[in-house]
């Protein structure tokens, strides 16, 4: 595979109501960053499943960012300190499930961090690129869109790719 | 499943870095699309037809739109969306304005992101379900938390509009600090003249409950049904029989044994007494602590000078509850204490200046009521340690405020004013003194606020020294303050007979725990937090609780007046409607599933979730689940990431509409 071209997929759960707002920021503040990274909106990030970043990294994502409300600013008061706890926990597991810690990051920024959003983003996406492509998940992603056949059909190509760098 | 594909160039917003027309072009071909198209304005009326017509000629039963931030025009085009028959939650805008074409410069790149974000916005508009809105009833009853100046103009507002208030203070009378000060900038009105009235209005309100010497102990529900639990400290005199002629207070026997709080530790108090003559209510408190009839069970003397019979030594504290609509958060500021570092380690006080040590280095509070025609020395300016009129006077600016390194970064906003208030009237009572103010900048952005500045220096002849003082010590029965002028260069050094320092302004100090015991959040002084710094000021993130006056940040009369009715002002359009709809995103329980683990009961941040019994054809309860309030959940959706058999759903994103988002990337 072509190291110079390659571009890693970072998926990022974002809060509504700091992170999405932030980016949102970073969007009307016209700040430039990589577009590597794609957001999946969630009310809070105390609804973030430890299963929905396994997924990401399953449907071939090399990184992920998890990003909420700053301690004691979360729109629901405490949503997220349950995600900083769960966070701290499934970090320390990550690498018994075979995933580099580095590879999972997250931060807090709030609805008026615009600045702040754009420099984790292009943090991640560097830091995502030294670490290279990750492999060890790449031949479960067949097995992951199975469950959804019309997206299989869609992303086909892209397996396709995925499936001969492995 | 029909959907439509809109997809929005703003104008050249989007479409200077993202081909618009390929990005319909290729959702046109994904399964499940019916239909593709861009437009340049999708917002504007013929944009918002064109969805209308799109959904009715081609029977679409769900819309995506790749336009700016769902923030912006979901609404919009939910509304579009409903006129043309369709359920409003089955609309997805794909973000491609905010998050992607302002934020990338390569065309191909963010064209692809675009693709990619419409793409999942597909996916999961396919597995999005019809929800509709939740209707709750309101109880057209306010809280008033705080009875200071905002307290007070807030129950008022909310009052004349027809509901009903209940005022809660902490304190046996309500004032607040306004009620401490002498005269106020920039008009030097007397405080308590204006003050006074309106604090009589309250009390004579019949819409309004006054509740003072209480406290908020307990805030249950949510916007339009909260209740809340108050605590009514005994005042051991019975409300109902206590006329107010202060009898008791005249013969009480412990005359000095307690600091008078109201007049800011300057004088003394007895046992048994009303805050100030122009308390209200007008009823006396007797306080536990330095009562001779608590400590031996002796004297009694208020009881045989009570002619109505109402001193009650036995009364308990009692607990009330009441049914609210709305809340307003009204409970002000304190001042550093600069002396007093154990009591908030956050804190690191200023010893150098040696305030709580020398008497005669006061804080601002305190020299308000020296200066007041109705405080310890009768309006007279005399120094606390020997009642000597002081010639020399020295006022420092910023002392806690805009200090790191003493844990406070903020501008508190009134000291600039104050301070030359305070300058002001001590040049008006003492004709030959020296007034000298220690400054960093003079911030004097209000109505009148600069000239008042400019006349306390031109007309009244105080004098400002633009710097820091280092230290202040006591020689020879004067305060020697050690400064630097900035601007001419070299140190001052100034033999003071009184020094009033100009602390900050900080949140009452169990201001979190009562955020906490609201639900609201708070920045790391102790401050509550507004909705949104510009557009929602009054309003706190947690739905029906408003906010008012220097609880929120350092406030001077003026603002905290205006916050407070603009509070009112939205209390009162929330009280307005009968019901109130909400967003219908909340957590629901599969009953089949659910273990009854309850560890979601746990996490919930608003006591949403209930155990339910479960029972079988005879009536036996078998098992135990949850069961979510509908109108008490928020639908943050910690429970549905907490519970272990995945048993709880948030409706518009549950776990299905997230997999397929990710599945789609």
């Amino acid at each position: 595979m072509d190291k110079e071209k390659w571009e890693p997929k970072i998926v990022a759960f974002v809060c509504n109501w700091c992170t999405y707002t932030g980016a949102d920021l970073a969007g009307t503040s016209r700040m430039k960053y990589p577009a590597n990274a794609k957001m999946i909106r969630v009310m809070c990030s105390g609804s973030i499943d430890p299963v929905f970043i396994i997924k990401a990294f399953e449907r071939g994502a090399d990184g992920v960012l998890v990003s909420g409300c700053h301690p004691n600013d979360c729109h629901y008061n405490a949503g997220n300190f349950h995600a900083r706890r769960r966070w701290d926990f499934f970090h320390e597991l990550l690498d018994f499930i075979g995933i580099e810690k580095e590879r999972l990051q997250f931060s807090w920024i709030s609805a008026s961090e615009g600045k702040k959003f754009a420099d984790v983003i292009a943090k991640v996406t560097k830091d995502i690129k030294t670490l290279g492509p990750f492999t060890a998940y790449k031949k479960m992603n067949s097995e992951f869109t199975a469950v959804f056949p019309e997206i299989q059909e869609v992303v086909k190509e892209t397996i396709i790719k995925e499936k001969e760098t492995v | 499943m029909k959907i439509g594909v809109f997809i929005c160039h703003c104008g050249e917003n989007i479409s200077r870095t993202v081909d618009c027309p390929r990005v319909a072009r290729v959702c046109e071909s994904y399964p499940g699309v019916e239909y593709a198209i861009d437009y340049k304005y999708m917002c504007s009326d013929p944009g918002q037809n064109m969805i209308r017509d799109a959904i009715r000629e081609k029977g679409l039963d769900a819309i995506v739109v790749g336009s700016c931030s769902p923030h912006m025009h979901e609404r919009t085009f939910r509304n579009a969306a409903v006129s043309a028959g369709i359920n409003p939650f089955l609309v997805e805008i794909a973000n491609l304005r905010e998050h992607c074409s302002w934020v990338h410069d390569d065309v191909e790149a963010a064209t692809q992101k675009a693709i990619e974000l419409v793409r999942m916005a597909i996916e999961k508009v396919k597995r999005d379900k019809p929800l509709s809105k939740i209707n709750v009833p309101v109880t057209k009853r306010v809280l008033v938390i705080g009875g200071g100046i905002a307290g007070i103009q807030a129950a008022l507002d909310t009052a004349n509009a027809g509901y009903e208030v209940v005022l809660v203070e902490k304190e046996p009378s309500i004032g607040g600090h306004m009620s401490q000060l002498s005269e106020t900038f920039p008009t030097l009105d007397c405080s308590q003249c204006i003050l006074t009235p309106r604090m009589v209005e309250v009390y004579q309100h019949p819409k309004i409950k006054l509740l003072t010497y209480s406290e908020v102990v307990k805030i249950e529900g949510f916007i339009g049904n909260f209740k809340a639990t108050i605590k009514k400290k005994a005042r051991h005199i019975n409300e109902e029989l206590c006329s107010g002629c202060g009898l008791c207070i005249t013969k009480c026997p412990t005359k000095k044994k307690a600091y008078n709080s109201f007049e800011e530790d300057l004088a003394f108090r007895p046992a048994v007494y009303i805050p100030f003559p122009q308390a209200v209510p007008n009823i006396p408190v007797i306080d536990e602590s330095v009562c001779m009839y608590y400590k031996n069970g002796k004297c009694g003397m208020c009881v045989k000078v009570c002619d109505r019979g109402a001193i009650d030594f036995d009364q308990k504290d009692t607990m009330l509850v009441a049914d609210i609509g709305a809340i307003i958060v009204a409970t002000g500021f304190k001042l550093y204490n600069i002396d007093k570092k154990a009591a908030d380690s956050k804190y690191k006080g200023y010893g150098e200046y040696g305030y709580g040590k020398y008497r005669d280095v006061i804080d601002g509070l305190q020299f308000e009521r020296i200066a007041s025609a109705s405080g310890p020395t009768a309006g007279e300016i005399k120094r606390p340690s020997d009642g000597k009129v002081p010639k020399k006077i020295v006022f420092i600016q910023c002392v806690g405020s805009r200090d790191d390194s003493k844990g406070i970064s903020y501008c508190s906003k009134i000291c600039c004013m104050y301070t030359a208030k305070h300058a002001m009237l001590y040049k008006h009572k003492v004709h030959d003194g020296e007034a000298y103010i220690f400054y960093m900048d003079i911030r004097a952005g209000g109505k009148m606020y600069e000239e008042f500045v400019r006349r306390a220096i031109e007309e009244d002849d105080v004098k400002y020294i633009r710097g820091r003082v280092s230290r202040i010590y006591e020689e020879n029965g004067k305060y020697i303050v050690k400064g630097e002028d900035t601007i001419a260069g070299m140190p001052v050094e100034i033999d003071a007979d009184l020094v009033v320092l100009a602390t900050a302004m900080i949140p009452q100090e169990n201001s979190a725990a009562l955020a906490r015991t609201i639900g609201i959040p708070y920045d790391k002084y102790g401050f509550f937090n507004e909705a949104h710094p510009k557009l929602r000021p009054v309003e706190s993130t947690t739905a029906g609780v408003f906010l008012a006056g220097a609880c929120q940040s350092p406030r001077d009369i003026p603002e905290s007046v205006a916050m407070a009715s603009a509070a009112a002002c939205k209390a009162t359009i929330l009280l307005s409607s009968d019901t109130l709809e909400r967003e219908p995103v909340v957590a629901k329980v599969n009953e089949d599933l659910c273990a009854g683990c309850f560890y979601c009961k746990k996490v919930c941040p608003f006591g949403a979730i209930e155990v339910k019994d479960v029972k079988d054809m005879n009536g036996i309860v078998y098992k135990e689940v949850a069961y979510i309030n509908q109108g008490v959940c928020q639908g943050c959706g910690t429970c549905t990431a907490t519970c272990l058999s995945k048993s709880i759903e948030l409706a518009g994103f549950n776990n299905e509409e997230i997999f397929a988002e990710i599945a789609a990337l």
